[in-house]
């Protein structure tokens, strides 16, 4: 390990970086489009490639010294990805749960609407992520179509007010189940397909389930879409003037009428919805389906000569994921109070299947903070709403390069050696 | 029912387009035997394994498998075409339907045939104890509800296939390597682990193909211990498919030879030693000529 400096391999770095964000960032802060004229800005433009190269120049002093060689050292060693984690290994999580379910907990209380509805927004990220790791990061089937299930889920509750009457609580299992029917639909012919082959016929899918509910405007109302009830406590419903035939909650406890209360009571209820899938995925994984759906991942010919069903595995794994998904329909209508097909694009699907990538294939605590990243980033970023897409980008080229198997390394439990019985 | 024999080869045929890979092959394996079916390169060999396995499904042709108690048709299991009779008995087309829908090769595992690969195929990003687990699929609970709840029968269902799956690594010797990923164990780790897999489906038969290429001579002689422990102590009858000569003569009791997709020759190790068809097929001689193996 060399411990001396190259100033001159620092200042060619620097001028390349400088270059480099002179290309890219030349026509998007330099020039400022004005109707058919434009005005450049070279200030600006020479500020932000004056940051980018002393930056760069900064980073390559620093990874030449002594300790940045040891970082980068240890950096290279990271991505051999899955470990091993020794018998009775105590994860930290022990801590962190009961300390971030306690936080869940607060935050409705403290929160003000705005954040509150940008937390319920994350956490249905978190679940979307959640179903949708069941079928990509588990069982390795590459689904692009996932928004469809969450469109049944939402769709589900809406129209199933609409036609039926029932309300919120009865269609959250009655629309996990929907969705989930519509997974081994959509599972049972596909089931000879693997990776791209699969990828197309899903994507397929969430498309034809949006022309669907943009076409048949007879029964789904369109792209002028179709209200969704809020939940209720107990018959108490949380609107000004009750809706659906029981009290609103103000008057019943004679206080005066807080149009925020909706968003703490859905909030109340998806964080516990939640912490339930979150605690069944964490038995999943350990458990005898969990294992086979991992299984298949790893080698489907191999999962056959050992008994498994590999047609039942896989429906399985299809109908776990879409119900989750379609659960998270539920909440989004009903947080929406009015759900149409717009939110129902390809562009979520692949936002879902990103937050899937980034937390890493088959990691619950990765998928959990890559869902709330990539949700509450752009509410952040509203200031530069237009560089949104682009920074999103940047920030998965900048992961795939730095961390390819996602933020939280994955580890398989260790098992203590035990004597063997026949 | 105790049939004398566990797998009957009856007139197995595989085409493969106009390619005839395998023609009128029999042959039969006696229960609790060690078999090998050996033959040049190109002979079919895999081929029946696969046949017998169900990955591929024959053309022509019967394979009986006489285990766990019952008499299993391999054909069967993997779905069959429908027959004009079919559409009087309603049984039979239901019987048909299911095999075609929700039939295939894990059936032929389930009763009682299990194998391994020439190329290995483990989970190689599992631990070698989950790679075992896995394969106890069938005799674990598997209901969701006692597993998300972590009922004590769940739980006491779980330890058994952990005592089960450390019993294998036992006598495969591979304790020390327990927590290892599966994929970055030696080649003949490897190996050993994937017998260990396939021995937790509890077969009757177990079918290894080329278990020793690639091992050094250390490792043959110590596999062929490991394959006469199976059979010994563990009532299982062994067909192997193998190129390393001196271990099929060691350890096989009775050897088919394929020589183009048809059977050249059965028998044991000293009848196909001086079978000159044998010769002939593995070293290219004219059939007069004089070669010793």
């Amino acid at each position: 390990m060399s411990s001396s400096i190259n100033i001159k391999k620092s200042v060619i770095d620097t001028l390349l970086a400088g270059l480099l964000s002179l290309i890219v960032f030349g026509p998007v802060i330099g020039i400022l489009l004005d109707g058919y004229d434009f005005t450049t800005r070279p200030s600006l433009l020479l500020t932000m490639v004056a940051i980018v190269m002393v930056g760069r120049f900064a980073i390559s002093l620093f990874v030449q010294s002594e300790k940045g060689q040891m970082m980068l050292y240890k950096h290279q060693n990271n991505d051999d990805g899955v470990i091993v984690l020794p018998p009775g290994h105590k994860s930290k999580m022990v801590y962190i749960v009961p300390i971030a379910i306690i936080i869940g907990l607060v935050a409705p209380f403290v929160a003000t609407k705005y954040i509150l509805t940008v937390l319920i927004l994350g956490l249905i990220y978190v679940l979307l992520g959640l179903g949708l790791n069941i079928v990509v990061g588990l069982a390795g089937l590459l689904d692009l179509g996932f928004v469809g299930f969450y469109a049944i889920g939402a769709y589900g509750l809406s129209l199933g007010y609409q036609y039926l009457g029932f309300g919120f609580w009865s269609m959250l299992p009655l629309a996990a189940i929907m969705a989930a029917v519509a997974g081994a639909i959509l599972g049972f012919p596909v089931l000879r397909m693997h990776g791209d082959y699969l990828a197309i016929v899903t994507l397929g899918f969430g498309e034809i389930i949006r022309l669907i509910l943009t076409n048949w405007t007879s029964f789904t109302g369109g792209p002028n879409g179709v209200y969704a009830p809020l939940p209720t406590l107990f018959g108490l419903e949380f609107e000004r003037r009750a809706k659906q035939g029981g009290t609103p909650f103000h008057e019943f406890f004679n206080l005066p009428y807080d149009s925020g209360l909706k968003y703490v009571f859905i909030y109340l209820s998806l964080f516990m919805v939640v912490c339930a899938v979150l605690y069944i995925k964490h038995r999943l994984v350990k458990m005898p389906i969990g294992r086979a759906w991992e299984a298949l991942r790893e080698d489907e010919i191999a999962c056959r000569s050992l008994g498994l069903n590999h047609v039942l595995i896989k429906l399985s794994a299809f109908m776990m994921g879409a119900s989750t998904g379609g659960l998270a329909g539920v909440f989004f209508a009903t947080y929406q109070g009015f759900v149409n097909p717009t939110s129902f694009t390809f562009f979520e699907s692949a936002l879902i299947l990103a937050i899937v990538v980034l937390g890493g294939l088959g990691s619950t605590v990765g998928v959990v903070i890559a869902a709330f990243v990539l949700t509450v980033t752009p509410e952040m970023l509203r200031e530069v709403a237009d560089f949104r897409v682009l920074i999103f980008g940047l920030l998965m080229v900048v992961m795939m390069i730095w961390r390819p198997r996602g933020l939280v390394r994955i580890t398989r439990t260790g098992f203590a050696v035990r004597k063997g019985v026949a | 029912m105790k049939q004398d024999n566990i797998l009957t080869v009856e007139h197995l045929e595989m085409q493969f387009g106009g390619i005839k890979a395998l023609n009128d092959v029999n042959f039969e394996i006696k229960r609790g035997s060690i078999s090998a079916l050996i033959g040049p390169n190109g002979a079919g060999k895999t081929t029946v394994f696969n046949c017998l396995t169900g990955f591929y499904k024959a053309t022509g042709g019967a394979i009986t498998l006489f285990a766990n108690g019952k008499q299993t048709r391999v054909g069967k299991v993997l779905g069959e075409p429908f027959q004009s009779s079919d559409y009087v008995n309603p049984a039979a087309f239901a019987s048909r339907l299911r095999y075609k829908m929700f039939g295939g090769s894990h059936l032929v595992n389930r009763s009682g045939l299990a194998r391994t690969f020439q190329n290995i195929r483990l989970f190689k990003e599992m631990s070698v104890v989950e790679n075992l687990l896995v394969a106890q699929h069938m005799q674990v609970n598997r209901n969701l509800l006692a597993g998300i709840f972590n009922t004590p029968g769940y739980r006491k269902a779980e330890s058994r296939a952990l005592e089960r799956a450390f019993y294998w690594l036992e006598v495969m010797d591979l304790v020390d390597h327990a927590n290892k990923l599966a994929g970055s164990m030696s080649y003949g780790q490897q190996r050993r682990l994937e017998i260990a897999r396939s021995m937790c489906t509890n077969p009757e038969l177990i079918c290894l193909d080329e278990p020793a290429a690639g091992l050094n001579p250390a490792e043959t002689h110590a596999l062929s211990s490991m394959i006469r422990v199976l059979q010994k102590e563990h009532n299982a009858t062994v067909l192997l498919i193998e190129h390393d000569m001196g271990m099929v003569m060691d350890i096989s009791e009775h050897i088919v030879v394929l020589d183009h997709g048809e059977v050249i020759a059965r028998g044991g190790p000293d009848d196909i030693k001086s079978n000159p068809k044998v010769i002939a097929a593995y070293l290219g001689a004219e059939d007069d000529e004089e070669v010793t193996l």
